[in-house]
């Protein structure tokens, strides 16, 4: 469960959260969704402790988000940002060995090369394992970074619009595979998504957040609706149902 | 793999440092010895030190340009000392044990790499156009400074300053060279001791922050490392502009792989390679004819504009 209470965020005089309050359950796949300029990416980068607070306060089943707690949130948050490129040339395999740090700073041990291996297989990386990163394809660079979060083996996994510059394929794949881990190994995901009709698709929990604010939040099904559209962001598009899953027409 | 480049190199090291010792050596061999021995040590000592300081800076501003002395960190050094110069005069200057004005010069640099550059490099995310635009302005600043300075104070006050305003590897101070040593090993130490939260680094605020570490504060510490090193071969022998570039550029080219166990020795020691076999062939193969620090401008420049033209700004 991850608690963010009276999160306000102040940029040059612009409100960009204001008096924020909401609680993401623990399980399943929450998403957030809302406009542009809503305050999604903040609200991640606080949770992410990418930003420092202004205001509130933000925990993690319990464990406050501070500097002082930064390695022990390491082994219970894995964070993937939007667009991640580094100088560093390395392999996937590497890329994913980073992904113990928090356990093992560096020094891995056998059962750090363990769960390695299990991230490569449970992505389909091993046969790209020792492959340099810039020579992967997009999507297939974005798995090797899921994929080092998910060797970080913590129980909370945050994503950041990871469908950005993604073929439907590989935004399809990616979604499943999330899905899986949420459904067979418990882990709990938060992520920041564009696209409704991937959240009303996979999530379990919405949470809509419009001009700074947490707007409405509860189950696809039931929030994905014409008048969400128009009220929060406002435009009249058609909703249709298929198979009990709202789909937006656009 | 890993070993096989970093043995080839220390190979190619020790006969470097073997012809270094041996060529053209006449007279007493005690003489000899001593006299190109204390140079030989500045050299590898001067090699490990930049080469080093531009790894870590490389870094901590993640890229694989920028070099501490193109931001004009040794610009620096040399404005501080001339300050000095300016301030006690010659004489005064001249009175101070070498030491003392050494550990205030360097306390002087370290807080200013803090403030300068501690403030850009803390930023949530690092812009590198702004970093280099940085740099080159502080660059000329500190020189035009320094020139400014000189053309105010009297003759030869002039010529105590000017031997510290050009890479020399000819004519090395060998007045700090023990504390030089002792100074350089131990930041060594620490910076090996830190390869592996280096590497995390290297990987940029998000995923370092995201794997545990407290970016701003290893930053700050590594600005310390860099700065104390720069200040040690500054010191010894001068400004020298794209060395670091030069020598850590060739690592990243035949090192199998970019983590910082790699790169820190194989770096020192191509750095070594350049600085006793370049000065080997400039001193005695072609009779001094040309500075070592001018060959390794140009061929470092041109590495900087290759780099540059190829990496783009990404």
């Amino acid at each position: 469960m991850i608690t963010v209470e009276n999160l306000s965020y102040t940029v040059a005089n612009t409100c960009i959260l204001k008096d924020i309050s909401v609680t993401l359950p623990k399980g399943g796949i929450t998403a957030l969704i809302g406009p542009n300029g809503a305050g999604k990416s903040s609200l991640f980068s606080h949770i992410a402790r990418l930003l420092p607070l202004q205001t509130g306060r933000i925990s993690v089943e319990g464990l406050e988000v501070s500097p002082s707690n930064r390695q022990a949130l390491s082994r219970k948050l894995a964070i993937l940002p939007q667009e991640v490129h580094f100088a560093t040339r390395l392999t996937v395999k590497e890329l994913v060995q980073f992904g113990r740090y928090p356990h093992c700073q560096g020094r891995l041990r056998s059962e750090d090369h363990a769960m390695v291996t299990a991230a490569l297989e449970a992505f389909g990386l091993m046969s790209l394992a020792d492959r340099f990163l810039d020579t992967l394809s997009g999507g297939q660079r974005h798995k090797a970074h899921v994929a080092m979060t998910y060797a970080q083996d913590t129980d909370y996994l945050l994503l950041d619009e990871p469908l950005n510059n993604l073929d439907i394929a590989a935004s399809r794949a990616l979604m499943a595979l999330l899905r899986r881990l949420a459904d067979e190994e418990g882990k709990t995901i938060v992520i920041v998504l564009h696209d409704i009709n991937f959240a009303a698709q996979y999530a379990d929990h919405l949470v809509v957040l419009k001009d700074g604010c947490i707007e409405r939040e509860g189950k696809p099904a039931e929030m994905v609706t014409g008048a969400l559209l128009a009220d929060v962001f406002g435009t009249d598009a058609q909703v249709a149902v298929v198979d009990d899953t709202p789909f937006v027409m656009p | 793999m890993r070993a096989k480049s970093l043995w080839i190199c220390c190979l190619l090291l020790v006969v470097c440092c073997v012809l270094f010792m041996t060529l053209e050596a006449r007279g007493n061999w005690d003489f000899v010895l001593w006299f190109r021995g204390r140079k030989l040590a500045a050299l590898l000592l001067v090699g490990a030190a930049v080469s080093t300081a531009t790894l870590l800076f490389q870094t901590i501003s993640r890229n694989h340009i920028l070099t501490p002395s193109i931001m004009g960190f040794d610009a620096l050094f040399t404005l501080i000392v001339t300050l000095a110069v300016f301030t006690f005069g010659a004489a005064g200057y001249n009175h101070l044990p070498v030491e003392v004005v050494f550990f205030v010069n360097l306390a002087l640099l370290i807080a200013a790499a803090l403030i300068l550059f501690g403030t850009l490099l803390g930023q949530y995310r690092v812009d590198l156009m702004r970093m280099v635009l940085t740099g080159i302005i502080f660059g000329i600043l500190f020189r035009s400074l320094t020139s400014f300075i000189f053309r105010m104070i009297d003759p030869s006050e002039f010529a105590t300053i000017q031997v510290n305003s050009y890479a020399r590897f000819n004519y090395i101070d060998v007045n700090l060279l023990g504390l030089a040593t002792v100074l350089t090993s131990v930041t060594l130490v620490f910076c090996w001791r830190m390869r592996r939260q280096l590497d995390v680094l290297g990987l940029g605020f998000e995923i370092a922050t995201n794997l545990g570490e407290h970016v701003a504060r290893r930053q700050k510490q590594a600005l310390v490392l860099v700065a104390v090193l720069v200040a040690v071969s500054t010191a010894l022998v001068g400004p020298v502009a794209f060395l670091g570039l030069l020598v850590v550029s060739i690592a990243r080219l035949v090192a199998p792989n970019e983590t910082h166990a790699t790169l820190l020795p194989l770096s020192a020691v191509i750095a070594g390679i350049v600085l006793v076999g370049g000065q080997a062939i400039l001193e005695r193969g072609l009779g001094m004819s040309t500075p070592l620090a001018v060959v390794i401008d140009f061929v470092g420049g041109f590495v900087f504009l290759a780099l540059l033209l190829r990496k783009g700004w990404t």
